[in-house]
């Protein structure tokens, strides 16, 4: 187990390294001219403009000095400047990484919640119409396009109906708290404002059920499935013998015995979230890494998408490098590929 | 008679009820692609009423901002989404497989160099990489295509590659060795042969999730281009109309049947072969 973990700490590196080369090779392919982006049509035509913008972004250089350099740039955390914001990308994303982290957490909760609750009731009334509706709510989940879903609830819940608050993290009309740890939630409650707390936990309903909605399809049909395998073992027979509530087996006895596999898909999940959270974010104007991707993929932004791209890539990276090793930890049975 | 008949028909043992529920919505949207042209009341491009109509009888599902019948184009919307969904998964599995292929048989520095380029690839979020790479080579569905595909062919490799591993230290393949077949021979008469059915079986179920992210890509601009009837780009459309709610509706009906078809196929599919969890 030691040497599986080692193995796979050491494969890092490389892996990142990987990704950087993957990302920079991107932007060698690129057929749009950024030039476009930071140049003026008129300064266009002037051939002076045009060498000092390109000697200033480096795009003059050749590709293997090109490549050297953003390595090395990327060992200080220098990831360029966004052509659109003219900011640092390290720091736009970095501004922009607490919010995303906030909405993928809030949808994971969600997610795992119904998703959980759905696949015991499935695997308990197996084969009952219960079962069936389990398992169109999961495939309904996992089939629908979260940038319509996103739109659809809007419009119902919060302009037909006026219950829930329309895009955004918080009231257009509130000031927002000093931003300390970037979570909306948190940073409320930090300047003891319990009022705007309860605002900025309300925007987050619809986004974080828009995204959490697939991934509970995916958790309750993993959760389904391990609970049949438990339900039919000698101990849940035995602890109805001893004269357990049917509550208590089925919570303290099966689901219990399920809980590895499912906080492995959960963890898992987070890939998926962190795909969706791209179309919801831009949804709900959501001022996270996503809507940030979208903004600098339309203005053809290099930089700042290749920047998304890498931190994005490592993220997903460490967090399915996080459950595989806790999965191994928690069962050691697991045979080692 | 067809009452007769239908009840008589006594359904197979394969077809369970949701892979029966999928096979028909995804034969909808088959024929669907093909008859848009006769079953459109309007032409997908023209301006054939007022702007921002609501449903009526005359446009079933309204009209869009430039009064282009929303019914009509949801339905030749199919004509791109569906064939730019067998398109990429088909361009997937050939790279995929071939690449795959190499790796479980030469294995080596080569096939450790392939599976190492599947491991970075498959280590970004599918969407981030997909719009950077569609962004990187220029909006537009050939892009967004080549785009998809990159993003895709891993899964395969990686798929062929452990069927190709598991399938040569059969005995039937050693007993080949020992009749002197060539390598050559070997992969493709005794091994190729076997590795093919749950690669296909998993691009059928991928079709679904294809022709999402798809249309994702187009939602953002990075797919299919305007005036064109993408179901993405639509959308898009019914975004930046928020107030009129039907521009909207049908392309989302339409991706989320469709991928719902894929999908209740790929369900029933996985409790054919696992018959433990139905």
């Amino acid at each position: 187990m030691t040497r599986y973990i080692l193995r796979r700490l050491i494969a890092m590196p490389f892996l990142v390294l990987g990704i950087v080369t993957l990302a920079f090779l991107l932007t060698t392919v690129t057929k749009g001219d950024p030039l476009t982006a930071i140049v003026s049509d008129r300064q266009m035509n002037d051939p002076a403009a045009v060498a000092a913008a390109k000697a200033r972004w480096g795009l003059d250089r050749s590709l293997p000095e090109r490549y050297v350099i953003y390595v090395g740039n990327l060992l200080t955390g220098d990831m360029g400047t966004s052509f659109i914001t003219r900011r640092p990308v390290a720091q736009d994303v970095f501004f922009r990484l607490p919010a995303t982290m906030e909405l993928v957490l809030a949808a994971m909760l969600v997610g795992s919640t119904i998703g959980i609750t759905l696949g015991v009731l499935a695997a308990y009334f197996r084969n009952t119409a219960i079962d069936h509706a389990a398992r169109f709510f999961a495939l309904f989940g996992s089939s629908i396009p979260v940038f319509w879903l996103g739109l659809a609830l809007l419009y119902v819940f919060s302009v037909k109906w006026g219950v829930l608050p329309g895009p955004g993290r918080l009231d257009p009309r509130a000031t927002p708290p000093a931003s300390i740890t970037g979570f909306m939630t948190i940073d409320t409650l930090l300047a003891g404002n319990v009022k705007l707390f309860i605002d900025a936990l309300w925007h987050l309903i619809l986004p974080a059920f828009v995204l959490g909605w697939a991934v509970a399809g995916t958790i309750s049909r993993l959760v389904r499935a391990n609970m049949l395998e438990v339900l039919d073992r000698e101990f849940i027979l035995t602890a109805r013998a001893k004269g357990a509530g049917e509550l208590r087996v089925v919570i303290g006895h099966a689901l219990r015995n399920t809980l590895v596999p499912t906080l492995t898909v959960i963890g898992y999940s987070f890939a998926y979230l962190l795909t969706g959270a791209v179309l919801t974010e831009t949804i709900f104007s959501w001022p996270g890494m996503g809507s940030y991707a979208v903004e600098a993929a339309r203005g053809l932004d290099f930089p700042a998408i290749i920047g998304v791209t890498i931190v994005g890539g490592v993220v997903f990276l460490l967090t399915n490098l996080i459950t595989d090793i806790a999965y191994v930890i928690a069962n050691p049975r697991v045979r080692l590929g | 008679m067809t009452a007769i008949a239908l009840t008589t028909f006594r359904r197979p043992s394969w077809l369970s009820v949701p892979l029966a529920i999928g096979i028909a919505i995804v034969l909808f949207w088959l024929a669907v692609t093909v008859l848009a042209p006769l079953v459109s009341p309007y032409a997908p491009l023209d301006m054939v009423g007022r702007r921002l109509q609501a449903p009526s009888w005359s446009h079933w599902l309204g009209t869009d901002a430039l009064g282009r019948d929303v019914f009509s184009r949801t339905l030749y919307g199919a004509q791109h989404s569906i064939p730019i969904a067998v398109i990429v998964v088909t361009l997937s599995v050939a790279i995929g497989a071939m690449l795959g292929a190499i790796s479980g048989y030469a294995g080596g520095l080569l096939g450790a160099s392939i599976m190492r380029l599947v491991d970075v690839t498959l280590s970004f979020p599918p969407m981030l990489l997909a719009m950077a790479v569609a962004a990187s080579l220029g909006p537009g569905l050939e892009n967004a295509t080549v785009a998809m595909v990159i993003v895709w062919w891993p899964v395969y490799a990686r798929l062929m590659r452990a069927q190709v591993l598991e399938i040569r230290e059969r005995e039937h393949v050693e007993a080949a060795i020992a009749a002197g077949a060539s390598r050559t021979r070997i992969l493709f008469k005794h091994i190729l042969p076997l590795c093919w059915t749950p690669v296909l079986i998993s691009a059928t179920m991928d079709l679904g999730q294809v022709i999402l992210l798809a249309a994702s890509l187009s939602f953002i601009g990075l797919g299919a281009t305007p005036p064109s009837p993408e179901w993405g780009s639509m959308i898009s459309d019914g975004a930046s109309q928020f107030y009129s709610w039907w521009v909207a509706l049908g392309p989302g009906l339409a991706i989320l049947t469709i991928v719902l078809g894929f999908n209740f196929i790929g369900d029933g599919l996985h409790d054919y072969f696992d018959p433990k969890s139905k």
